[in-house]
């Protein structure tokens, strides 16, 4: 265990050097950055290897930090089976992006210290056990995010970089004043998450209603909650492929464990009142997503709509709260990061870099799968494993969270099976357009859209001409297949061997502060 | 007063450093000045100029912290050591910057002047007494307007410190008649004994047009809404430096004095926070002004594309927090507010500063202007970034620690049942709101590529650029450790 607080020293320590090799050469940065992610990597599968599950929330530093004032802040670390699994799929995800965006050279130290300070405040929030620690790790994930869009973005990178940003903040200011009125009303003593929950059983039911909306309503906008997902479609397209993995894979994890670790324990009171409308939107997330998936023209819009979908069974497995849909959220957090990094590697880096076009009206006319096999076949793994085909992660962790809900709600579950159909629906879809399509272009197909600039590339009939005569495009590079490796086995071992992670997480779930969260609940 | 004038010989030490320190300055000027270029002469009279101030800051470090002193007019206790510390290293701060400045006439005069004023800063920190705290603010404000209008090539600098002089004039004579009735309803100059008058006697209707009138005075000098309209103009048109000074160790001084006067003097007639019910006190009155100038200051900087007003909009948006803390330094003293104030005015004075470099090579106006800061000066873009992400409240900066620790101190006061509670969460939906407009500035500084005709590098000199730095390190370091500062107070 003592390991892991090395994730966030390294990385940090690695957002300098990559930020001072930079100034050198752009691959100089690129290796430090690459190094540093390993590193964290290997430290969160170290600690995975001898982690005894059955000890439950693990502390590793305790420090008092902030004490005067009463503030009673604490440095302290602490993991258990949850953080674990959400530690080493940073892991995975920090790694595999920076394996695709090997080919950044504008800035690349600026792009890569940014990057790695990302990841360093995403380990900080998954070890935090102190509120107020956790929520600055928060804050130090958030605004990297704006340089890495606005910067190396692409489609309305401003316009999508600002939406996110101020999403994630005012999400953060919500939970804010939440803690502090939690803190207050406690008798201002210490920020413990322990202590936090043990004085709100004796809040009133008001205060924990109020309290749990702020709080939950403030980490679920990061989770992508209907109605307020908005900036994750625009944000995700915005984003350079390395950003938008990060966003997807690990960012929007952030919120769920908010929620998991601060709202739902904290609140359990609250948390009754909430639950089922918190339900009642978790579905229509699920839902309404994958619907809007259904028809888009972009492909990367329709893998940024998926990634609420998906979030959608994370939010419902949280809010249906038994032992079964709480791990199976976790697991489709672990699940998610993986498929989502995959499927924005494989259209942002993968394809977009090559055919420059994502609009799956023009993609229709181009053979992909002949002139580009290894994309071709790594899309369609990502997106099976996306349906939440058997073998796959995405398969027993959907399972998990349906059989939870049924317990909880049956009505729920029946329409969450129908968003999985959706699913498969809309990622059949955008398979058969876009990666089998014909080679010549049908009368019927419809013009393209070229959302980002409308003046800039030929018309369509050139457009498949040009490509048609020059049907090869620069082959996949190795930190590109290396990456995409990486990517599927990890999805495939956790589907295949999905006992692995349950048996980190469901010890997890026996500790006295999700004991709350299964007790919140209705049985 | 038959208290010994010995005691009051080392308790004034720092400001007899610092008025000996100007004296000098302006000496050294007159007699070497004449054959040498400004720039030579400014870096002479920074260089006597940092040296008072270590003096002071010395004699500040050693002065034994004994209560009242010389029958109670001034008061050495741990707020007074712990400001004039703070606005000693501002004013340092904000010297060190100068040399950025050109087209400086008198370099030794400026010089000196902004020493006379840190003069009236820090008795400002030590004043416990009517007729001290005023002569103290009007030192400070005398020498502030004069700095203003120092730019003798712009007429903007002779209107804004025309503004600020009409203001501060107006609003000096409000707070004098306020502190006048005080003292014909109580019959007591001294703080404490003001106090003691006022708890043994029924509330007086005049003593009502006081507290008034004090809090005109004070509005003004904190430059919270609805007493804020010469901040954009003066914060716009003054000298950069003279700007920085105003926003940092003039703010930190008069929230000090103000919270001592409101708190030790003016005590008995708090009156309550409940926004129902029991009678009305300068509590409530000060929780409206903070609203005021955090909807205020936040909505209006939205609109803002020059750098320096959108600076003075952000100015007032964090007097409105600041009000917040002197409203919660009774239950949970003066630390969080005095954090706050000295953290803001590290970080604005760094933000100047960096303005004040930029200008320097070229004009640093408007928005754009600082566009491409990155490649034309990557030293000053990361520097900025600080300054900007500490003043919109990230963590880990100090900025962050300061929104926080004053928002738990107001909430503390009673939750939600208090309009302090309701004020720190609407400061908080407010800090979502300016994150907007710092975005703005740094996407122009880290995103946006240089406009064609400047690709020039901008050169910094080495005084500014080791201030900046140290800043920046500052910022930081305190954002981590805040500890220690609020161990200096508590």
């Amino acid at each position: 265990m003592n390991a892991l607080p090395w994730t966030i020293y390294l990385s940090f320590a690695g957002a300098t050097l990559a930020l001072l090799a930079g100034t050198r050469a752009a691959a100089a940065a690129r290796w430090v950055a690459l190094l540093t992610a390993l590193a964290g990597l290997g430290a969160g599968l170290f600690a995975a290897a001898r982690f005894v599950p059955s000890r439950g929330l693990q502390t590793i530093v305790d420090l008092p930090w902030i004490p005067d004032l009463n503030l009673g802040i604490h440095y302290h670390l602490a993991a258990d089976g949850i953080s674990l699994t959400l530690i080493v799929l940073t892991g995975i995800a920090a790694t595999a992006g920076i394996l695709f965006s090997w080919n950044i050279t504008e800035r690349a130290g600026e792009f890569f210290a940014l990057y790695l300070a990302l990841i360093g405040g995403v380990y900080g929030v998954f070890l935090s056990a102190d509120a107020f620690l956790l929520f600055v790790f928060y804050e130090i994930a958030i605004v990297p995010k704006y340089f890495l869009i606005a910067k190396w973005g692409s489609t309305q990178r401003e316009y999508g970089a600002m939406k996110l940003v101020l999403f994630s903040f005012g999400g953060s200011a919500l939970v804010l004043a939440g803690l502090l009125w939690a803190y207050a009303a406690g008798g201002g003593k210490s920020f413990a998450l322990a202590d936090l929950a043990s004085v709100a059983t004796h809040f009133t039911r008001t205060e924990q209603i109020s309290m749990f909306g702020l709080v939950f309503l403030g980490f679920a906008i990061l989770a992508g909650l209907f109605p307020l997902h908005t900036w994750a479609p625009t944000g995700h397209v915005a984003a350079p492929t390395a950003a938008s993995m990060l966003l997807a894979g690990v960012v929007m994890k952030l919120g769920a464990y908010g929620c998991l670790r601060i709202a739902l324990p904290l609140f359990p009171v609250g948390f009754a009142f909430w639950q089922s409308t918190l339900i009642a939107l978790a579905v229509a997330g699920i839902l309404y997503a994958g619907l809007i998936a259904l028809v888009q023209d972009d492909l990367k819009f329709v893998i940024g709509y998926s990634s609420v979908s998906h979030m959608g069974f994370v939010l419902l497995g949280l809010a249906a709260a038994n032992g079964q849909a709480v791990s199976g959220a976790v697991l489709q957090m672990f699940s998610h990061g993986i498929i989502a990094g995959l499927l924005f590697a494989v259209v942002g880096r993968m394809l977009y870099e090559r055919t420059h076009t994502r609009q799956l009206a023009a993609l229709r006319s181009l053979p992909l799968h002949r002139l580009m096999p290894f994309t071709s076949i790594t899309f369609v793994i990502a997106g099976l494993a996306s349906m939440g085909m058997p073998g796959f992660s995405g398969f027993p962790a959907e399972l998990l969270i349906l059989i939870g809900t049924w317990k909880t709600s049956p009505l729920a579950a029946t329409f969450a099976a129908v968003g999985i159909l959706i699913a498969a629906a809309f990622t059949l879809r955008v398979i058969q357009i876009a990666f089998f399509g014909t080679s010549e272009p049908t009368a019927s197909s419809p013009r393209p859209h070229l959302s980002s600039s409308p003046n800039e590339p030929p018309a369509l009939s050139t457009l498949t001409t040009t490509l048609a005569s020059h049907p090869s495009y620069s082959p996949i590079t190795w930190p590109e297949r290396t990456g995409a490796v990486l990517l599927i086995a990890a999805t495939l071992y956790a589907g295949l061997k999905p006992d692995i992670l349950l048996s980190w997480i469901t010890p997890a779930l026996q500790s006295p502060l999700m004991q709350n969260v299964l007790k919140g609940g209705t049985p | 007063m038959s208290a010994p004038y010995a005691q009051l010989f080392p308790a004034l030490l720092p400001e007899a450093a610092l008025s000996f320190g100007a004296l000098t300055v302006i000496a050294v000027d007159l007699i070497t000045g004449k054959k040498r270029s400004a720039p030579a002469r400014l870096n002479t009279a920074v260089t006597l100029a940092l040296g008072a101030i270590a003096a002071a800051l010395y004699c500040t470090g050693t002065t034994a912290r004994t209560g009242p002193v010389f029958g109670g007019i001034l008061v050495l206790d741990a707020l007074t050591c712990a400001t004039r510390l703070g606005v000693l290293a501002l004013t340092a701060f904000t010297l060190a910057i100068t040399p950025g400045l050109h087209r400086l006439r008198h370099p030794a005069e400026y010089v000196a002047i902004i020493l006379f004023a840190a003069t009236g800063f820090t008795l400002m920190a030590a004043a416990h007494h009517l007729l001290i705290a005023f002569l103290a603010l009007e030192l400070a404000s005398l020498s502030l307007y004069v700095l203003t209008g120092f730019d003798k090539n712009k007429p903007e600098s002779a209107e804004a410190a025309l503004k600020y002089f009409l203001f501060g004039g107006i609003s000096a004579a409000f707070l004098l008649f306020g502190l006048s009735l005080l003292y014909g309803v109580t019959g007591a100059l001294e703080f404490a004994a003001i106090t003691r008058q006022l708890s043994a006697m029924p509330t007086h209707p005049l003593l009502i047009v006081a507290l008034a009138m004090i809090l005109v005075g004070f509005g003004f000098k904190a430059a919270a809404a609805p007493f804020h309209l010469w901040a954009p103009d003066v914060y716009e048109g003054a000298p950069i430096t003279s700007a920085a000074l105003i926003a940092s160790a003039s703010k930190l001084a008069g929230f000090t004095l103000f919270t001592r006067l409101l708190w030790t003097g003016l005590a008995p007639s708090v009156g309550t926070l409940v926004t129902a019910g029991s009678p009305a006190g300068w509590a409530l009155l000060l929780a409206l002004l903070s609203a005021l100038s955090l909807l205020l200051g936040n909505l209006a900087a939205l609109a803002q594309t020059n750098v320096r007003r959108l600076l003075a909009y952000s100015a007032i948006a964090h007097a409105g927090a600041m009000l917040l803390g002197v409203i919660a330094a009774g239950q949970a003293g003066p630390a969080p507010l005095l954090y706050y104030a000295f953290t803001y005015g590290l970080a604005t004075i760094g933000a100047f500063g960096v303005i004040a470099v930029v200008d320097g090579a070229g004009s640093c106006k408007n928005l754009p202007d600082l566009a491409g800061l990155h490649r034309r000066s990557p030293l000053l873009a990361g520097c900025l970034l600080i300054f900007i992400l500490s003043l919109a409240g990230i963590p880990p900066l100090a900025g962050f620690f300061g929104k926080f620790v004053v928002f738990a101190a107001a909430l503390k006061l009673g939750g939600l049942t208090t309009s302090a509670g309701w004020l720190a969460l609407l400061a908080i939906a407010m800090s979502a709101v300016g994150l907007y407009y710092y975005l703005l500035i740094l996407k122009q500084a880290l995103v946006a590529p240089p406009a064609p005709a400047t690709h020039a590098t901008i050169p910094v000199p080495a005084l500014p650029a080791i201030s900046l730095l140290l800043l920046a390190v500052l910022l930081v370091a305190l954002g981590l450790f805040p500890s220690l500062i609020l161990r200096l107070v508590n």
